[in-house]
Formats: C-alpha cells, sequence, structure tokens
C-alpha cells in the first residue's frame, strides 16, 4: 500500500524572504500523563509541527551498575528485575544464563524448557503491555481494559511459580529452585487455550481500524539503516525490516531447536512495530505449545537442576530444620562459591530488544564490572529523529509504540 | 417462584450516613462529618508512577482489581486538581525537586500516599542516585510496604487514606500543627 | 547451548589484520567468549573505522567504561561491535592514564554511541574528544563526582539510621 507523503511543513522556514514560523517551546514531561514513564523532551514547535526536541533522562537513575560491584552473584537477579519490569521473568534467565556461560553450567534440557516456557509468557505480558497502551493513546480505552486482564492471567503463573506477580526473581543460577506444581501446567494450558481468541478480537478492534490506521501509519517511520546505525534491536528494529533476533542469531536456552517465524514490517512506523508486537505473540503461544510438546515427550520429568551442588540450595524446609543445609544456603547466596575470573558477554532477546549483560570477574565474590546493555537506553535517542516534523500528538504514539521503559532507560 | 424472585432488584451498595439524629424529613449531622463523606467518597488520585509500582498500580485500575469500585476511577492529571498525591515507584534525587513542585501545587485539603518501598525508604536502591524516602522532602499519611506491593496492598492504602479524609477536622488544615508540620518541610 | 557461534575463519580474518597494523595493536587473543583487541588510544579510532569498513561490524551493540584502581592505565573503555550480517561479534579495548582521560569519538562512525559515550563520560569522567553533546546524561549536571569509579562510595552519605555500633564495627 503506497502512503501518501506528509508535506514538509518544517522546511517553509523561507518563504519570499520571509520567516513565517512561530515556535514555541514546549515541556513535555517528567511527569506527563501521555509519556509512560519519566523522561523529559523539551520540544521546539511551529504550530503543530515539531521541528526540535531535546531529551533529557536519568529521572530514576538507581545506579543498578554500581549496586552490582557490591552484591555476591547470588543477589544480581533482584536488580535485573527491576530493569524491564514489564518482562522480568527474561531479565533474571539473562542473567542467570550470563553466570552459567561465566562458570561453563550446562543445563538439563528440561530446564532449558521450563526457561523458554517462562521466557515467551514474559514476552506476551510485555508486548501486551505495549500494544494496550498504543491503543490507549490513539483514543481506545476499550483494549487496554479487555487485554490486560490475561497480563493477570499470566500473573497468577508467575505467583505459582515463585510467589511474586511483577519483580519475580525467578529461576535461579543453574536451573530452577522446585520443579512446578500441576496448577501452573493448567494455567499454562488455560492461556494457550484462552488467549488466542482474545488476541484475535483484539486485533478485530484495531488492526483494520479506520481510525487506528489514520493515527498510526506512517506515524513516526524510520529506515532499516538508519535503525541499525543507532543500535536498535528487538521489535522496533525488526519492524523496520531488519530480520535481527537473538533467538536466532545466537540461541540460547535450546532455542535452535525451536520453529518459529521473525516477523518483520516494512518501513518502521507505529502501525508496523504494532504489527509485529502482535505477530510476536502469535509466535510466543506457538514456541510456547512446541515447548510443551516437547517437555510431554522427555522422559524425564524430574530434573530441574544442573548438577552444579556448588550452585544447588537445599530444600527450604531442610534450611530451617538443619544446620547442614543452613550453612549451605549462606554460603550461596552469600557468594562463598568459587566463581572463575573472565570476561564475558551474554545477550538474550528481552521484550525491547537485545538485553546483554558484560560482565567482568576477577574470581571475587561479587563482579568487578557489571555493564547492562539496556536496547532502551541505546534506540531511545533516536526518537528526535522519528518524529521530526510530525505532529506533537504523533510523538507521543511514537513514543508509546517504542515501548520505552524507564526503569530500563535509566539503569 | 423464579419470576417473582427475577422481579427483586439487588440493593445497591450505598455509604453508610454518618453519626447524626434523624425524624422525620430531616437528618442533623456536624458539618466535619458531611463534608468528610463527601471527600472520602470522591477522591481525586494524582497518580506519580515512576517505575515498576506504576505498573501494579495500573494492575489496580485495571478491570481485574477495578480501584473505580472506591470513587477513585477519576484519575486528575493535573495536580491542581487532585486531592491524593499518590507516589509510586523509585524517587531519584533528579526527580525529587519535580516531586515537590508538584505537591506544591496541589491545592489543600490534600493527602499524600507513598506506595512501595523505594518511595517510602529508598528500598533496595541504598545509593548515591536516589532519595532515601519521599518523607524528606514531603509530608506522608500512609505508606505502603512491599516491592511493589499487591493490588489488594494499594487498595488496602487507599481505604487508609479514605478514612483518614473522613475522619478529618476541618480546621486540621489551619491549625498550628499543620503550618509547623508544612514548616519543617519548607514548604509555605 | 551457551555462548556464540565460533566463527574461527572470520576471527583469523581479524587477527591477521590487526597483527600487520603493527605496534599501534597491543593484544589480539580470543578470551572465553569473545576475540578481543587491545588497542592503544591514539589508534582506536582507526581500528574502529577499518573494522566497521572493512570487516562489516555495521552496529556498535555497547560502550562501557572500566576503573582499575592502582594501575598506571587506570582508566579503559570496552566496545562490542557486532556484524549482524555475518554473526560475528567482537571486542575492543583500550586503556589511558588518569591525568588525561581522553578518546576520540566514535559517533562519526555509529550514531548510537552518541548516548553511550555521555554515560561513560558521566559514570567514569572519561571524555570523548569531538563529541557532538558530551555532557552528564544520567546523573545531575551539577553531580561533583564520577560514581561509578571504584573510590566512590555507594550509598547514600546522608542516611542516619546505619548505627554501626549495633554491628560491633
Amino acid at each position: 500500500m503506497k502512503q501518501p507523503q506528509r508535506p514538509n511543513f518544517w522546511q517553509r522556514d523561507l518563504v519570499e524572504g520571509k520567516d513565517l514560523r512561530e515556535l514555541t517551546t514546549l515541556n513535555l514531561g517528567p511527569t506527563h500523563p501521555a509519556t509512560h514513564g519519566i523522561f523529559q523532551n523539551v520540544l521546539t514547535l511551529d504550530g503543530e509541527i515539531i521541528l526540535d526536541t531535546e531529551q533529557t533522562i536519568g529521572y530514576i537513575h538507581r545506579a543498578f551498575e554500581k549496586i552490582a560491584e557490591r552484591r555476591p552473584f547470588y543477589q544480581i537477579p533482584t536488580l535485573t528485575d527491576r530493569m524491564n519490569y514489564c518482562s522480568a521473568p527474561i531479565n533474571n534467565m539473562g542473567w542467570h544464563m550470563t553466570m552459567e556461560k561465566l562458570c561453563g553450567i550446562e543445563l538439563p534440557k528440561r530446564a532449558q524448557y521450563m526457561r523458554v516456557v517462562v521466557m515467551e509468557l514474559a514476552r506476551i505480558a510485555d508486548h501486551i503491555i505495549c500494544n494496550t497502551i498504543i491503543g490507549q493513546d490513539a483514543g481506545a480505552t476499550t483494549p487496554f481494559l479487555y487485554v490486560y486482564q490475561w497480563r493477570e492471567k499470566i500473573y497468577d503463573i508467575y505467583e505459582e511459580i515463585c510467589g511474586a506477580r511483577l519483580t519475580t526473581n525467578m529461576g535461579r543460577i543453574g536451573g530452577w529452585q522446585r520443579d512446578w506444581n500441576p496448577l501452573v501446567w493448567e494455567r499454562i494450558g488455560g492461556i494457550l487455550k484462552d488467549l488466542p481468541p482474545v488476541l484475535k478480537e483484539f486485533e478485530k478492534m484495531l488492526v483494520r481500524n479506520r481510525i487506528f490506521m489514520d493515527r498510526t501509519v506512517n506515524c513516526g517511520p524510520l529506515s532499516g539503516e538508519r535503525a541499525l546505525a543507532y543500535g536498535f534491536t528487538g521489535p522496533n528494529l525488526r519492524a523496520c525490516g531488519v530480520d535481527y533476533d537473538v533467538r536466532v542469531a545466537d540461541p540460547y536456552s535450546s532455542y535452535e531447536e525451536f520453529d518459529f517465524v521473525i516477523p518483520v514490517g516494512q518501513s518502521g512506523d507505529t502501525y508496523d512495530r504494532f504489527m509485529v508486537r502482535q505477530q510476536e505473540m502469535w509466535e510466543s503461544l506457538s514456541i510456547i505449545r512446541q515447548a510443551l510438546d516437547k517437555l510431554d515427550a522427555m522422559t524425564d520429568k524430574t530434573s530441574i537442576h544442573a548438577d552444579v551442588p556448588d550452585w544447588m540450595l537445599p530444600p527450604k524446609e531442610e534450611v530451617y530444620s538443619a544446620m547442614e543445609p543452613l550453612i549451605w544456603h549462606f554460603k550461596i547466596v552469600m557468594g562463598e562459591t568459587d566463581v572463575p575470573a573472565g570476561e564475558i558477554y551474554h545477550c538474550v532477546e528481552g521484550g525491547n530488544g537485545e538485553l546483554g549483560f558484560y560482565l567482568v570477574s576477577d574470581g571475587g565474590r561479587t563482579p568487578f564490572r557489571l555493564h547492562l546493555r539496556r536496547p532502551c537506553f541505546i534506540y531511545y535517542q533516536a526518537f528526535p529523529e522519528m518524529i521530526k516534523g510530525s505532529m506533537l500528538s504523533d510523538a507521543i504514539l511514537t513514543m508509546s509504540s517504542m515501548n520505552v521503559i524507564a526503569g530500563e532507560l535509566d539503569a | 417462584m423464579s419470576q417473582e424472585k427475577s422481579l427483586e432488584r439487588p440493593k445497591p451498595t450505598i455509604v453508610p450516613p454518618p453519626e447524626g439524629h434523624t425524624g422525620t424529613g430531616f437528618f442533623a449531622t456536624s458539618i466535619d462529618q458531611a463534608i468528610g463523606l463527601a471527600r472520602k467518597n470522591s477522591l481525586w488520585p494524582l497518580p506519580f508512577a515512576t517505575s515498576c509500582c506504576g505498573i501494579e498500580f495500573m494492575s489496580a485500575m485495571s478491570s481485574h482489581y477495578d480501584l473505580s469500585r472506591f470513587g477513585m476511577e477519576r484519575l486528575s492529571f493535573s495536580p491542581r486538581q487532585s486531592d491524593l498525591l499518590m507516589v509510586m515507584g523509585t524517587i531519584a534525587k533528579k526527580m525529587a525537586p519535580v516531586l515537590r513542585e508538584v505537591y506544591t501545587q496541589m491545592a489543600e485539603p490534600k493527602w499524600v500516599l507513598s506506595m512501595g518501598a523505594c518511595a517510602s525508604t529508598g528500598g533496595i536502591f541504598d545509593t548515591y542516585s536516589v532519595l532515601q524516602g519521599i518523607d524528606r522532602i514531603i509530608p506522608v499519611d500512609v505508606y505502603i510496604p512491599g516491592c511493589p506491593p499487591r493490588p489488594e496492598q494499594i487498595i488496602d492504602g487507599i481505604l487508609k487514606i479514605q478514612e483518614l479524609a473522613a475522619n478529618e477536622s476541618l480546621r486540621r488544615r489551619y491549625s498550628k500543627e499543620y503550618e509547623d508540620l508544612l514548616k519543617k518541610y519548607a514548604i509555605d | 547451548m551457551l555462548g556464540f557461534a565460533v566463527k574461527t575463519e572470520r576471527d583469523q580474518l581479524v587477527k591477521e589484520a590487526m597483527v600487520a597494523r603493527g605496534g599501534t595493536i597491543l593484544q589480539v587473543e580470543h578470551e572465553r567468549d569473545l576475540l578481543c583487541i587491545s588497542v592503544e588510544k591514539e589508534a582506536l579510532h582507526d581500528v574502529l573505522g577499518v573494522l566497521r569498513d572493512d570487516f562489516g561490524f555495521g552496529s556498535l551493540t555497547t560502550l562501557c567504561g572500566m576503573h582499575f584502581p592502582g594501575e598506571e592505565l587506570e582508566l579503559s573503555v570496552v566496545y562490542h561491535l557486532h556484524n549482524m550480517r555475518e554473526g560475528h561479534r567482537i571486542r575492543v579495548k583500550s586503556r589511558t592514564a588518569m591525568d588525561h582521560p581522553e578518546f576520540r569519538t566514535a559517533v562519526d562512525l555509529w550514531p548510537a554511541a552518541n548516548w553511550m559515550e555521555r554515560e561513560t563520560w558521566d559514570f567514569f569522567g572519561i571524555r570523548f574528544a569531538g563529541h557532538p553533546n558530551l555532557k552528564r546524561i544520567l546523573n545531575m549536571e551539577d553531580f561533583p563526582a564520577f560514581p561509578l569509579r571504584k573510590d566512590y562510595p555507594l550509598e547514600d552519605p546522608t542516611r542516619q539510621d546505619k548505627d554501626d555500633s549495633f554491628f560491633g564495627r
């Protein structure tokens, strides 16, 4: 479909030698109902056309990287939770895998598939929040109130696995702390059964909706080249037409055994970003189904942890009742496990793109340096280029479709 | 039989009247209580959501937990027209002046709800960049613990605020103690 | 399977080209998961340019600073480059002394470096010559120190509830 080109209003600065522009400066943020998160954009407007944007971030800078230097390896997942809090389990698993890579731990297949299931559930939860918010910002409140309930259902699964809803701290270095109970499997089955009709309805509401398309098509576009230059990854890059996905390029946790499609967009506008996320939810559902099939077909029904006693916590009941397990538990949590020195980089496909952990260990109980590659931080700098020349209301939609998570942005 | 039953309309839950004297055609109570009743059931919250707790607040607002059952569905994003400042999430030192500005812009009477460990004490982020509790810059009425608190806890905290709003004396905001409180935070 | 696919031939190509450059390349070797190149700071920008143009490292994955207190060259920057077409990653490092912590900017090579360099300046006080807008990004403009250097304390200095006498310290 060919889109009409928007006339270049912003280039009419000199008409017959006269400057016709009436510049306004508008301060958007740091606390604004339409910016989901706290970041400031000082916009220079000509009428309603955006000429220039000056971004200020850092309003919830929490110094994750500094805290990580003072924390034993075992206590760092609590920090990663709070980075991209819309899909905390992916962050947790990313950190666990980084540690496993450093220590050379190989997980049993069953634990890897369980990780895949949780990570894909988290991806669905992340995309639900982003896509319903795009709808909300375009003026459709119903999708948010309706589809958001399925996030609650995913929370129920998290709760049954680890006891927390949002900041999950799920899994352990080397596997899982305990096996999932039957309720978890039942609820995952429920999601697989109940979510597809809801997603279909959601798509019926928005995908070919004239108003929604008018608002989002050709809104905040970016070419593939520029996106790559800006270091885009994840759904935002794929919307620009580049089929890069860490799950395929550098598979982790047995992703190479799964059969799924990388959805790509064409013009990198808000509509494409919406559609890519939407399609990814379907792919995630398919991956979960495949993982469940694989788990069913396995003869191994019990292994949840790699064979590394140095990292495996003793059962909780014993910790509370016997001396030896208590000491063991304490030693692991307080970082008495030996970790090899060295530096590694590991990345996973987070909700927003390549979530990387660059870990430098000097063999001590804490990391010497942990650098977090937060996808939001890297791609949010392209925002001024994406909205230059568009209307103010388009800027809001562009921002919500980029899914900028303040916790991840500011670290 | 079943038809009869369907004609019976369910009783709407109505807010119980405050204490007072009632008789044929009149009801007398003190003005404190009448105004408290009105304030309690139509609080306009200003969600000052910064991080993870904001997502949990979204859960509380949306259809599953449905905060509007408590007369709270009207979110006021303008500080001038809100009664309740809900601070949710980490407040960094860079953000602190903004929060203070928002608080001073709110009209009296105003309440502050500090939600989550970060807003209340700094939480796990005992770092150079995070404000160690918003009560260092603005007075707080109710704290909700948790990292993040569950929606049930949020609702509980809001009910606590409603209790405060219902029972507050009309003179409190003009009292010496309140003035001293604000002076302590250098807010005038 | 954890770890990146080993690209032996491509690693070898990069290694040969780097060794041919001679003195400015301090070390080229495979470190655990990636090929790692240590470069003298004057040659850093040239090497990055060569890697981008000749070897197709079209995206800058991360850029971060590091601090090694007590060593002669205290500060360091680490670049992770990625060639998406070939699925090839590489790590480039360079170090500098504390008295003149300055590198040439990489914004002209990858626009993505803009905020990463500002973050490195904010955290470590490493300057990047030629950067269009090198100012603090996450901390406040008037923040007095570079917080991720090892000698800067993590804890908030204004806390009064941490009484060490309870812990016998």
